[in-house]
């Protein structure tokens, strides 16, 4: 800054004003919000959808209207009013008999549907919305092209490909690692079972070596040839157990 | 055998380059001047000045080989994430099903966008004189060796 200029530093009141005025003054406005562009097939019917942001309250006074603006051309004429309650259609027009009105005030919805497209109707169709008081505000367009056959959208087929290949890749790998699950947990409970019977079976030889024991002395002959004999398989199953642990 | 990782990590990185350079660089078709791609067609001017660059035809054909591309590079990387994570994880002795699965199904997916590519490009470009273009090339070149690196994987077991 060169000397002797003036300086200039705005108060932060002013600044808060300026600010809250550049935010808050948009939303006083009517805000109408409609597609970009719509594709149809010739024959076939087509909706333009038309949808509003309003800071009042939906009024009983409130109005739509549709231009139409042909592809080349310089005019848009008047295709369709609503104000007070009733649609008024175009009875005399290009667009005679072929217009639907499928809006709702109070749904905020403005659409309206155009049957048995034609190639004179590409163009461009605007979209305007009074709400009283609530009348300033930027009205929206939408391109109408009518086609032979639609072409789809660019990203329809890619997104799809996508998705679909992921989705089903997911789904083998959860069904695998579902059965996978299930499988294991046969296992186990098979293996389980297996180790209480193997326990059953040891339970049941100790229980016979007790009772063994403490039986009267009156079969102390039998039970003293039976202990032999089973010293003796003890001792062979313990050099099959050394000549095993060798190899 | 850190010698054998270390050459199979290689032989998988060099699979995922070859997959992002063939899907991004623009070279698929070459003729007197003009590019074709999967994403755009750009055209130089004779003195090599000046380039246009203009994007390809929205084709349902042109957009399943973008996303079969896409795709693959997509399973590649997961392949690459879940050897490393398979690594640290699995027992003793076990195969790197998963890896190897998802290692094949990008290498799948390479074929089928070259195939589809090789089939329907007279669909998508003016073109009377072309030749295919080195990223074309590199994808078929991909095809197999995803393929290998897959089946390396599945036959590979993990030593303690």
């Amino acid at each position: 800054m060169a000397p002797g200029a003036p300086s200039f530093s705005p108060s932060p009141v002013l600044a808060a004003l300026l600010f809250s005025s550049l935010v808050l003054s948009p939303a006083q406005a009517i805000v109408v919000y409609t597609d970009r562009e719509v594709h149809g097939a010739v024959g076939s019917q087509v909706t333009l959808h038309c949808s509003f942001w309003s800071s009042e309250w939906v009024s009983d006074d409130i109005s739509f209207t549709w231009r139409y603006q042909p592809e080349g051309g310089r005019d848009a004429i008047s295709i369709f009013h609503y104000s007070k309650g009733q649609p008024y259609i175009d009875e005399v027009g290009t667009f005679k008999e072929r217009i639907q009105w499928v809006g709702d005030p109070h749904w905020k919805d403005a659409s309206i549907v155009i049957h048995n497209l034609d190639y004179s109707d590409n163009g461009t169709f605007t979209c305007d919305v009074k709400n009283p008081p609530d009348i300033v505000g930027k009205t929206s367009q939408v391109v109408l092209y009518v086609f032979e056959k639609v072409p789809t959208r660019y990203g329809v087929v890619l997104g799809a490909v996508i998705g679909g290949i992921l989705g089903v890749v997911l789904l083998l790998v959860l069904l695998f690692y579902l059965v996978r699950y299930c499988w294991l947990r046969r296992q186990a409970v098979l293996q389980r079972r297996l180790s209480a019977m193997e326990k059953g079976k040891l339970h049941k030889t100790s229980k016979d070596s007790k009772r063994g024991r403490q039986t009267p002395v009156l079969y102390a002959m039998l039970d003293h040839s039976r202990s032999t004999k089973a010293a003796s398989e003890k001792k062979s199953k313990g050099l099959g157990d050394s000549r095993k642990d060798k190899k | 055998m850190l010698l054998l990782l270390l050459g199979i990590i290689v032989l998988h990185v060099a699979v995922l380059v070859l997959l992002f350079v063939s899907t991004i660089v623009s070279q698929w078709l070459v003729g007197n001047g003009r590019t074709t791609d999967l994403w755009q067609n750009c055209s130089t001017s004779s003195s090599g000045a000046i380039q246009h660059c203009y994007s390809s035809s929205a084709s349902e054909w042109l957009q399943s080989v973008q996303a079969t591309m896409i795709l693959s590079i997509i399973f590649s990387v997961l392949a690459l994430f879940l050897f490393f994570c398979q690594l640290f994880t699995l027992t003793k002795g076990g195969r790197f099903y998963i890896t190897g699965f998802f290692q094949i199904l990008a290498g799948l997916c390479v074929m089928s966008a070259a195939a589809i590519y090789t089939v329907r490009h007279s669909e998508w470009h003016v073109n009377t004189d072309y030749s295919y273009g080195f990223a074309y090339i590199l994808a078929w070149v991909a095809f197999p060796l995803a393929l290998l690196s897959g089946v390396i994987y599945v036959i590979l077991r993990k030593r303690e």
